[in-house]
């Protein structure tokens, strides 16, 4: 599997279906000549309000599911949290709305060539794109046990039809509505003593936390970061966070086109909202 | 409809373009990521992301914040130095057919010098953008376009270096008392043309952390918010010098907002945050600006240059 993405394309992408799901909308696209190319990983971004729009900026999604082809064509299923304007402007719409979409962006995760034991963590909607890569994986002959953690029940995002792609799912909410009270770190031996790569999706502090684990067991974390995007396509330079690259050196990448899958092990968490010393370029 | 008895070309000093709609500094990074939606050669030319000698990291984020129509930025000149432009970025957009105008940014006089210098020198390149209004510098007091004579100071440094050999477009900052002073500085300083206009210095404090947004506290100000404020920044310095081009940018989305930066009295356009909203921006907004003049009896879009000025003495 190539974890390159295929050139994005721009489109005006009829709504089929938009549901709520706890605190979540799940909305399902027409999106022929996106959906084909798109891979576990990739997102697409979404501008939203009519012409004479205010908000300028693209929102972006993580792909949830693909499929190219059926009775619409190519659909994209994303997962939508209304915490700001744009985002609930789309949980607004209606079916046979149309949205303009461009997609797929971004890299995707990695698939190992053989069998492998993996461990996927999602924190809140962040489980989303974990569903179809636990498909791929286990088209594989993969081990897939999955954890997923939220604040609470209504933020918890793991499907009925989901759990058909994983060997195990535990939950855990802050709260205790859900699953077993506590965190998604708590769900699995940290160790990592039977795993052999951990994906993860979800807020930056539980992917620090994550590669942290990683790293301690010698277990590569792949991480989706969700940077604040004004773009998606790589043009303004504002997701940016510091990683290592192949050759140690730390640079500020772009999550939106070199990412947003990173090496957990290469990011600099502490160092987001910072330039580190000895960034490429850093100010003297 | 496309008609090929219009006449669409536009000239910036000795640079010939076969249409007026450029990127805008900053909104294209250096053209490859745009290039998937749509041939770079089919608008009039591609203006890179203000580069400095050296290889920079930008500033630590958050470096954006939406606003009301518009956005607010604070990247810091992010990009890979001069040296890493010339042998990567520029000549993969020379073979991809764009036409390219290089803007630079500089600390000192000398860096500006320096970077012109070696701008001069390399192939394929329209016209040289100084960008001496980058509103994300430390110090205020370093805008060269805020002062009339460190404006003049750095035209004159690039003149030096590029001659004759390179149109050079000077780009102003909109956060002066006196926009036509600075304009005719540079232009009697050896500019060929001018951008404006850049970013207005602005901030936004979050009302949750009741902190500054951006890292950086400020940033610029771009989109439809700042438009009235281009047009007016153009219409002035095309009525006091109506012969020097001016690349007029401002919150362009349509072709009709273009054609209001034309009336003023702009020879071309950049679409600069409008991409961030619609990738496919800049020949959308070239086909409506070509229908629209067409369909108001303009046969040369050089007539258009400045039409709101007619009858004024």
């Amino acid at each position: 599997m190539n974890e390159k993405t295929s050139r994005p394309v721009q489109a005006e992408c009829e709504i089929i279906s938009n549901r709520k799901v706890g605190a979540y909308h799940h909305l399902t696209l027409a999106a022929p000549g996106i959906a084909e190319g798109a891979k576990p990983g990739n997102f697409i971004a979404i501008s939203v309000g009519d012409s004479r729009t205010s908000m300028l900026l693209r929102r972006s999604f993580a792909i949830y599911q693909s499929t190219s082809r059926g009775p619409f064509g190519g659909t994209i299923e994303i997962i939508v949290a209304p915490h700001g304007d744009g985002s609930t402007w789309i949980t607004e719409r209606a079916v046979h709305d149309r949205l303009n979409v461009v997609g797929p962006l971004g890299n995707a995760f990695k698939l190992p060539k053989d069998p492998v034991r993996a461990l996927l963590v999602g924190g809140g909607y962040g489980s989303a794109p974990l569903f179809p890569l636990a498909d791929l994986l286990r088209q594989k002959n993969s081990r897939v046990e999955m954890a997923v953690g939220a604040s609470t029940a209504e933020r918890v995002f793991a499907p009925v039809e989901g759990k058909r792609s994983v060997h195990s799912l535990a939950i855990a909410t802050e709260d205790g509505t859900l699953g077993s009270k506590g965190r998604v770190t708590d769900l699995f031996d940290n160790s990592l003593a039977n795993i052999d790569i951990v994906y993860a999706c979800g807020p930056m502090g539980m992917l620090k936390a994550l590669s942290t684990i990683g790293d301690a067991a010698g277990v590569t974390v792949q991480c989706a970061v969700e940077e604040s995007m004004a773009c998606g396509i790589g043009l303004c330079m504002t997701c940016v966070l510091p990683v290592r690259d192949k050759d140690g050196t730390l640079k500020m990448l772009r999550s939106c086109v070199e990412g947003p899958i990173f090496d957990g092990a290469a990011v600099d968490w502490d160092g987001i909202g910072t330039i580190p010393p000895g960034t490429y370029g850093a100010p003297k | 409809m496309t008609q090929s008895s219009f006449d669409f070309r536009t000239t910036l000093g000795s640079a010939h373009l076969p249409n007026p709609i450029l990127t805008a500094s900053g909104c294209a990074a250096n053209g490859k990521e745009l290039s998937a939606f749509f041939p770079l050669e089919e608008i009039g030319a591609v203006v890179t992301k203000s580069v400095m000698n050296h290889p920079r990291s930008g500033r630590a984020t958050p470096r954006m914040a939406e606003t009301p129509s518009g956005m607010l930025n604070a990247i810091g000149l992010q990009g890979p130095g001069i040296d890493n432009f010339l042998r990567e970025d520029l000549p993969w957009l020379v073979e991809h057919g764009a036409r390219t105008i290089v803007s630079i940014a500089g600390e000192s006089v000398e860096e500006f010098a320096a970077l012109s210098r070696k701008v001069r020198n390399a192939p394929g390149v329209s016209a040289l953008e100084v960008n001496i209004s980058c509103p994300n510098v430390e110090n205020r007091g370093l805008v060269f376009a805020c002062d009339r004579s460190s404006a003049r100071e750095v035209i004159e440094a690039v003149k030096r270096s590029v001659g004759n050999s390179l149109p050079i477009i000077a780009k102003l900052s909109p956060d002066v008392t006196d926009i036509v002073s600075i304009a005719e500085e540079v232009v009697s300083a050896g500019a060929d043309g001018l951008a404006m206009i850049n970013t207005l210095l602005g901030m936004v404090i979050n009302t949750e952390t009741m902190r500054p947004h951006l890292a950086n506290k400020t940033g610029g100000l771009s989109g439809p918010a700042i438009r009235p404020v281009a047009v007016r920044a153009i219409y002035q310095v095309h009525q006091a010098m109506p012969k020097v081009p001016i690349v007029g940018m401002g919150g362009v989305l349509t072709g009709n907002d273009a054609f209001e930066l034309v009336l003023a009295g702009a020879s071309a356009i950049s679409i600069g945050t409008a991409t961030f909203h619609d990738p496919s921006a800049p020949v959308r907004i070239k086909d409506e600006l070509e229908e629209l003049l067409i369909s108001r009896g303009f046969t040369r879009f050089s007539d258009a240059v400045g039409y709101a000025h007619r009858g004024q003495s």
